[in-house]
């Protein structure tokens, strides 16, 4: 469900004294920096979560924060100011970085919506519950085919020979897998428009299908670097 | 405060080979000079022989400990930056290729010490010494106590590296407010005069390191895209090199092993640094060295031979530039600007390599080279220390969004490592885990953090081990603790945790794989007692007379030398003049003039130092006796320049 962050409660500002809104940065009587409010990526850019976004109004919005919070601009500051720019700071870099990515951020969003992601995340390593992608059903045999020839491949190196027709057989398979993902990355696109603008049962069906399309790319992405890796020159 | 708001912030570029300390003087950065005139100052640490009364020798830095290094080659240290924030074991190989010894009794686990006369020093204290006289540089240069500074370090330090330099910075009575990645800062320095859009690759090969880093620039934010390097490569290599090969010849032609002999080893790697200075611009040089047998060592490099010779230390930049250029997604026809750092980028074959890489010249582009690349890192310190300081209209606009250079992750089981914080993150940066339990009633989970890009734990950095301590009883999976690591603007990380199922926040016990304790870096602070306030002039004018005796002792045993003959009649006057106008000043309490005097004198009597300075080398390399030299040097100038590198214009 969509969050709708509520800054209505009033905070006073630990330097002025004026009562502010919980959310906000600066205190808008003083100017000073404020201690930090928990918020999602989207917030911190004055977002509602969202998938399709304008990335050159994002890199200036975060440049202009950049430059009010970055600890540079509080080298002589009080200690808690610091610290609270360092915080303010991190959390600014983290979702510039999370959001101008579009992957990244269809992930984030899936997450903040509370959707299953079988992604290759640390959390998920550390656990060891890493669930690796299924093969995608409809591709079970070109699957197979690659793999059998990606076997070949490698025993051929590993004697020191080079077979020109499997090589080359390979680059055209990597072609083909390379327009797959290009496919993947349409269908996810029409998804989030869907996403953006649908109500809440819209919003469920393309979560379900964004889950799938990202467990599906990131199969079809590691096949892709297991092919350029052994095609490498 | 208010002291602190009004005094100025240097910048500081903290060099394998030399270090400089500039500041913002109005719009434009400056580097300041030393007593010697000298803008560099090598980073060179030497002991003093014991005092008479046998008290702690005193430590010298700069041209006047360069001088130690043929006299008593075991009392002196150099490229110390290359050992620091580096284990045992790293230093055990780095000290292949350097004349230095390790302390006998050191511990695994320990900050490795090494052996300096009859002392011990860890790599911090070294960088310290040489910190502390860069600030005693720009405090006699102000005439007031300079507290603040910014220090840059490689892009590619890593952690324990950078913590290290935070460290020796702490240790010399410097608060330093700022680690700035070295090539950033030659950007900086580039950008002040040209508020251009557009993205510039920076090539950075100095003495000791390699850095290349991809900025985007824009209305004055310079945001790097991604960096990469190695900490060690640089024209120590290049140098090692013709070492190396000028030792195998002379041993093999003449059955002579100079590696027994230190202080012909420092002569001869003077001899192949002069070499490899001359091939920037001739097409050959020469050896010819005197051998303690009678025998002489005569050999021409051309220039083609040399480069042969260099090519693969310098074909080891090509592949950090390629992925720095994969990580920030461009083509090397996207950049539109390249600019050079270095010392080691005057040498035409890295140009000729740089060219290549970004394919210049066949775009009809140069690469930058109109700072001085001795300087360039210095100068942009100064700009990002005017940048803390808000001190100037001209840095009020601009921001430096620096990257992390390499991927932080944990141990996983298996011994792989899941990435949490990937290289070329903008920092600060910060990712939040969560951890449980694998058994009943746990109380304690153990976090293996590294840094690197490899894929098991053991190929990588390890920065820290973390003891989660005092989680509550609970089944196996069920306590879930959150371990926030944020990377601050530094490039250093913190760590903290809480668990979050009881609320209570859960104790970490931070074993640093390797570095100093917080309490260790407090007992090596140098001579605190010198901060006193009141009696800082005092301070600088007892300093200042002390030099002062010093260099007119030297001076008037000058004429006593044989190499004072060789100087002109009009040389000889100069100096005297010279002398006098000192002897003078030196009198009364005017520390300026007393500098300026000092200053005067120095240039005066340069080509003296050099005349000596050549003479005290070939009679070293001729073997002599060390004594021989020791003493012929003894009667030199404080500041001998014959090593200081040429100028090129």
């Amino acid at each position: 469900m969509l969050k709708v962050l509520d800054s209505a409660v009033p905070v006073a500002c630990w330097s002025c004294s004026v009562a502010h809104n919980e959310s906000t940065l600066f205190c808008p009587d003083c100017s000073k920096i404020q201690p930090p409010s928990s918020g999602d990526y989207f917030s911190v850019f004055g977002l509602t979560p969202r998938l399709n976004i304008d990335l050159s109004a994002l890199e200036q919005e975060f440049h202009r924060l950049s430059r009010r919070l970055h600890p540079d601009r509080f080298a002589r500051a009080s200690e808690n100011e610091k610290e609270w720019s360092l915080a303010d700071t991190a959390l600014l870099n983290d979702a510039y970085r999370t959001l101008k990515d579009p992957l990244r951020r269809t992930e984030y969003l899936l997450k903040l919506e509370g959707a299953e992601i079988a992604a290759g995340s640390a959390d998920a390593l550390i656990q060891n519950q890493e669930k690796t992608s299924r093969v995608p059903a409809d591709l079970l045999e070109e699957v197979f085919d690659l793999n059998m020839q990606l076997e070949e491949m490698r025993m051929a190196k590993k004697m020191g020979q080079e077979d020109p027709e499997l090589k080359e057989s390979l680059k055209k398979d990597k072609a083909k897998f390379e327009g797959l993902v290009a496919a993947v990355d349409r269908d996810l696109r029409a998804q989030w428009a869907i996403w953006d603008a649908g109500d809440a049962a819209a919003r469920q069906t393309a979560q379900r299908a964004m889950v799938a399309l990202l467990d599906r790319r990131k199969y079809l992405s590691n096949l892709v670097r297991d092919v350029t890796e052994i095609l490498g020159d | 405060m208010a002291e602190a708001e009004r005094s100025v912030v240097v910048g500081i570029d903290l060099g394998t080979t030399n270090s400089l300390v500039a500041y913002m003087e109005g719009s434009r950065p400056v580097v300041i000079p030393g007593v010697d005139g000298s803008n560099l100052v090598p980073s060179v640490v030497a002991l003093d022989p014991v005092s008479a009364a046998g008290g702690r020798p005193t430590v010298t830095v700069g041209n006047s400990a360069r001088k130690a290094l043929i006299e008593t080659p075991e009392r002196v240290i150099y490229s110390v930056k290359r050992l620091m924030g580096r284990d045992l074991e790293e230093v055990r190989t780095e000290l292949k290729f350097f004349p230095f010894r390790l302390a006998d009794d050191i511990e695994a686990g320990e900050v490795p010490r090494i052996q300096l006369g009859e002392l011990r020093f860890t790599p911090p204290e070294i960088s310290a010494y040489i910190l502390r006289q860069l600030k005693r540089n720009a405090e006699r240069f102000f005439g007031s106590p300079v507290k603040q500074a910014v220090i840059t370090v490689p892009a590619y330090f890593n952690d324990a590296q950078r913590q290290a330099t935070k460290d020796a910075g702490r240790m010399a009575g410097l608060d330093v407010l700022r680690l700035v990645n070295e090539p950033t800062a030659a950007a900086l320095a580039y950008g002040l005069d040209r508020a251009k859009a557009g993205t510039i690759a920076v090539y950075d090969l100095g003495g000791g390191t390699f850095d290349i880093s991809i900025l985007k620039l824009r209305d004055g934010i310079f945001e790097v895209q991604s960096t990469n390097g190695d900490t060690h490569l640089g024209g120590d290599d290049i140098d090692n090199l013709l070492l190396a090969i000028a030792l195998d010849e002379i041993h093999a032609e003449h059955g002579v092993d100079l590696r027994a002999h230190p202080g012909a080893v420092q002569a001869l790697r003077k001899a192949a640094i002069d070499a490899k200075i001359k091939l920037s611009t001739e097409q050959a040089a020469h050896f010819d060295i005197e051998l303690p047998n009678g025998g002489r060592y005569q050999r021409e490099i051309p220039r083609a031979v040399f480069e042969l010779l260099i090519e693969p230390v310098l074909k080891r930049t090509a592949a950090p530039c390629k992925q720095a250029m994969a990580d920030a997604g461009i083509t090397p026809e996207q950049i539109d600007e390249v600019v050079l750092v270095g010392g080691s980028t005057r040498i035409p074959a890295v140009r000729a390599l740089v060219d290549d890489l970004f394919r210049l010249s066949a775009r009809g582009k140069k690469p930058h080279t109109e700072l001085n690349p001795d300087e360039v890192v210095a100068l942009g310190a100064a700009v990002q220390a005017g940048i803390l300081a808000s001190a100037s209209k001209t840095t009020d606009d601009m921001l430096l969004l620096d990257v992390t250079p390499l991927s932080l992750g944990i141990e996983a089981l298996g011994g792989t490592v899941a990435r949490i914080i990937q290289r070329n993150s903008t920092i600060p940066a910060s990712a939040t885990e969560h951890f449980t339990t694998g058994v009943d009633g746990q109380t304690n989970v153990a976090i293996h953090v590294l840094q690197g890009e490899r894929e098991l734990a053991a190929d990588c950095r390890s920065l820290a081990r973390f003891d989660l301590k005092g989680i509550p009883p609970m089944a196996a999976g069920l306590p879930r603790i959150e371990v926030r690591f944020l990377i601050d603007a530094d490039g250093i990380l913190h760590v903290s945790a809480r668990e979050q199922r009881s609320g209570k926040a859960a104790q970490i016990e931070v074993k640093p794989t390797y570095g100093l304790t917080d309490e260790q870096v407090e007992n090596m602070i140098l001579d605190s007692f010198d901060h006193a306030e009141e009696d800082f002039s005092r301070r600088l004018l007892i300093e200042a007379r002390n030099e002062a005796d010093a260099i007119l002792a030297a001076v008037g045993r000058a004429p006593q030398n044989p190499a004072w003959n060789e100087l002109s009649a009009e040389e000889q006057s100069t100096i005297a003049v010279a002398r006098d106008r000192l002897v003078l000043v030196r009198q009364g309490s005017d520390l300026h003039a007393i500098s300026q005097a000092m200053v005067a004198l120095d240039k005066a009597t340069r080509h003296f130092a050099e005349l000596m300075m050549d003479a005290a080398v070939s009679s070293a390399i001729r073997g002599k006796t060390m004594n021989e030299a020791g003493k012929e040097m003894n009667e030199a100038v404080t500041a001998p320049h014959a090593m200081a590198p040429a100028e090129f214009k």
